[in-house]
């Protein structure tokens, strides 16, 4: 665990040293709503991948984040760093809550509820004034350190920190005696249960840290689109890729999200500049189905099974060569 | 006075809207009631079904008359949804919810695109007589275009519990969902029932979707904001419990048109998930359902 923290802390600061060699800022652009899925996709894992929890309403814990960053800075002027923090902090309470009042009875449940979840914090955003309703929000950050020579730059380095840092606490989760009780509710929560496993306690904690980190996300958006409205906050494209995402790479270990966060992201960021933004969830929409019919465990499995099928075949000629 | 003329009208809009609830959540009642397929892209084939009449309506047809001529299109339509949804999990061993709710979940966001691809996103209505006329009953209006379509469910509601408890076929249905071995050692095939019962579900989409459209104009995603009321019904209903799902429905209208009229309608789409909470904490098996 300490070297692979290393490995992302040294990732991370390495990135700070990026605007002093790339000149052109769109690369800073497009490489935020990359690292952005990174986090938005590690953090659905968190739940999703590790306890087999379908969450629908990742834009709710985004759009909350993000609505959460905008109160702070409007209301006390607060500075990024605080933002993200109060951010994450949001996003854990409102996943407990949604988890305490469906967990206990049945996935499909849950599932529902993180789909009223973004029509509800929608509409309550439209309906308060304060937040900008309908019409949004403009946030005007206070200019970045001279250092990364621009906004942009300098939400990619902090969103760079925070893809980092999700990653970290994914692998934590998944090495760590959460992620051994998350994998046993997974397999079975009655069997689960009988062998001592807090199932519903655990269940919680994966709830507070996947919504903790996917608001989190969200805390940055503000500043680096310096507006923010209802549309772009609690958008569907953000509960989709959040849900595609790691079903493509594969939902069974911390890399699967973030192999599928870069191919998926990468793509729409192509896509959208040449085709349209609707044609675009359609592809992902068919694209997802075929993951789960066809290949239900994600890139990660299809590279785990043609390794298992090329075994044999190595044997054969192995036992071959030998006679 | 005033205070009783609001109450009276948000009861009456409540029960007429509620009713409108249950004609959608009938499907539903069968997909995840009867066969506990978590169908959460039911919402947005209603949406396609009230696009079918609405375009219908352009030339003329009558919409509700439409939505029966429909349902037969989208009874084939459901017929092979379910093929493809059996022949890729069930034959598997069944897939675990994720995937299958995933699966649902792509193929309502591909009716919704495909919807707002060809159609675009403009609100769609239907052109009926009786659209913008009330009826007038003392102290309650009731305009005609909430009353239609709430009168439609009761019809449907009784046609289609006939069918599962008179028929041969309907009790082949309530039987798969009861136990699908002692089902095929009777001699039939669970899956041809299943797909027959998908296939009717599908039917109803329709129907409701011509209710829809009567009460207002429908844009592609208009279905997401029913997800939640639908699967409230079913529940309150009690799972297989046909007939509970009028009267769920009418309950959670009701609930919904009093907050609405007296709170804030911001609160309305949380009001079905607090029935739908509390239906699964204090009586989960609903208010007809039979304890399983």
């Amino acid at each position: 665990m300490l070297p692979f923290t290393l490995i992302a802390a040294a990732i991370a600061l390495g990135g700070l040293m990026l605007p002093q060699l790339i000149g052109n800022p769109y690369y800073f652009y497009a490489g935020y709503g990359v690292l952005q899925y990174v986090v938005i996709a590690t953090g659905w894992n968190i739940l999703g991948g590790g306890a087999g929890y379908t969450n629908f309403g990742a834009s709710a814990f985004f759009g909350g984040g993000a609505y959460m960053a905008a109160l702070l800075f409007k209301a006390f002027d607060a500075p990024l760093f605080v933002q993200i923090l109060g951010a994450a902090a949001a996003g854990m309470l409102l996943g407990v809550i949604t988890g305490y009042l469906t967990l206990r009875i049945q996935g499909v449940y849950f599932a529902i509820a993180t789909v009223a979840l973004v029509v509800m914090l929608d509409t309550v955003v439209q309906n308060t004034e304060y937040l900008g309703g309908a019409s949004g929000l403009a946030v005007l950050a206070a200019p970045a350190p001279a250092w990364f020579g621009g906004q942009t730059q300098y939400v990619f380095c902090i969103m760079l920190g925070l893809a980092c840092g999700a990653v970290v606490l994914a692998r934590w989760v998944e090495v760590s005696w959460v992620g051994r009780g998350l994998r046993a509710i997974k397999a079975s929560e009655p069997a689960a249960e009988a062998c001592g496993v807090p199932t519903l306690k655990l269940k919680l904690f994966a709830c507070a840290l996947s919504g903790g980190v996917m608001a989190a996300a969200g805390a940055p958006y503000p500043t680096y689109s310096a507006y923010l409205d209802p549309v772009s906050a609690f958008n569907l494209t953000i509960g989709l890729n959040a849900l595609a995402m790691p079903l493509i790479g594969g939902t069974r270990s911390w890399i699967g999200p973030v192999i599928g966060a870069v191919l998926l992201a990468s793509v729409q960021q192509i896509a959208t500049v040449t085709i349209s933004s609707e044609f675009n969830i359609l592809v992902v929409g068919v694209v997802l189905i075929a993951f789960v019919v066809a290949a239900p465990e994600g890139l990660l499995g299809l590279v785990h099974r043609s390794k298992r099928k090329l075994q044999p075949e190595f044997g054969k000629i192995d036992a071959q060569t030998r006679s | 006075m005033i205070a009783l003329e609001l109450i009276l009208n948000a009861i009456a809009t409540g029960v007429a809207l509620g009713s409108i609830y249950a004609l959608m959540a009938m499907g539903l009642a069968i997909t995840f009631g009867i066969l506990h397929i978590p169908n959460v892209a039911h919402p947005a084939m209603v949406v396609a079904g009230a696009y079918a009449v609405a375009i219908s309506n352009q030339y003329g047809l009558d919409p509700i008359l439409a939505g029966v001529i429909w349902s037969v299109p989208f009874y084939v339509l459901g017929r092979l949804f379910y093929a493809f949804y059996a022949g890729s999990f069930e034959a598997r061993g069944g897939g675990n919810t994720l995937q299958s709710l995933t699966l649902f979940f792509g193929a309502s966001l591909i009716i919704e695109v495909a919807l707002a691809v060809a159609f675009g996103t403009d609100m769609r209505s239907v052109n009926v007589g009786y659209v913008g006329h009330s009826l007038q009953l003392g102290l309650i209006v009731l305009p005609y275009r909430f009353l239609v379509p709430a009168l439609v469910t009761p019809a449907v509601m009784l046609a289609l519990w006939l069918y599962l408890v008179r028929t041969p076929v309907g009790l082949a249905i309530r039987a798969v969902a009861h136990d699908e071995r002692a089902v095929s050692i009777s001699g039939l095939d669970p899956f041809a029932v299943k797909r027959h019962a998908f296939g009717i579900a599908m039917a109803l989409a329709v129907i409701a979707g011509a209710a829809l459209v009567i009460t207002g104009p429908i844009d592609p995603f208009g279905g997401r904001v029913y997800i939640g009321r639908v699967f409230a019904i079913v529940v309150l209903a009690g799972m297989g419990a046909i007939p509970g799902v009028l009267l769920a429905g009418i309950l959670i209208g009701v609930a919904e048109s009093l907050v609405m009229s007296f709170l804030s309608p911001s609160w309305a789409t949380g009001v079905a998930f607090a029935i739908l909470l509390a239906t699964l904490g204090l009586k989960p098996t609903g208010l007809f359902g039979a304890a399983r």
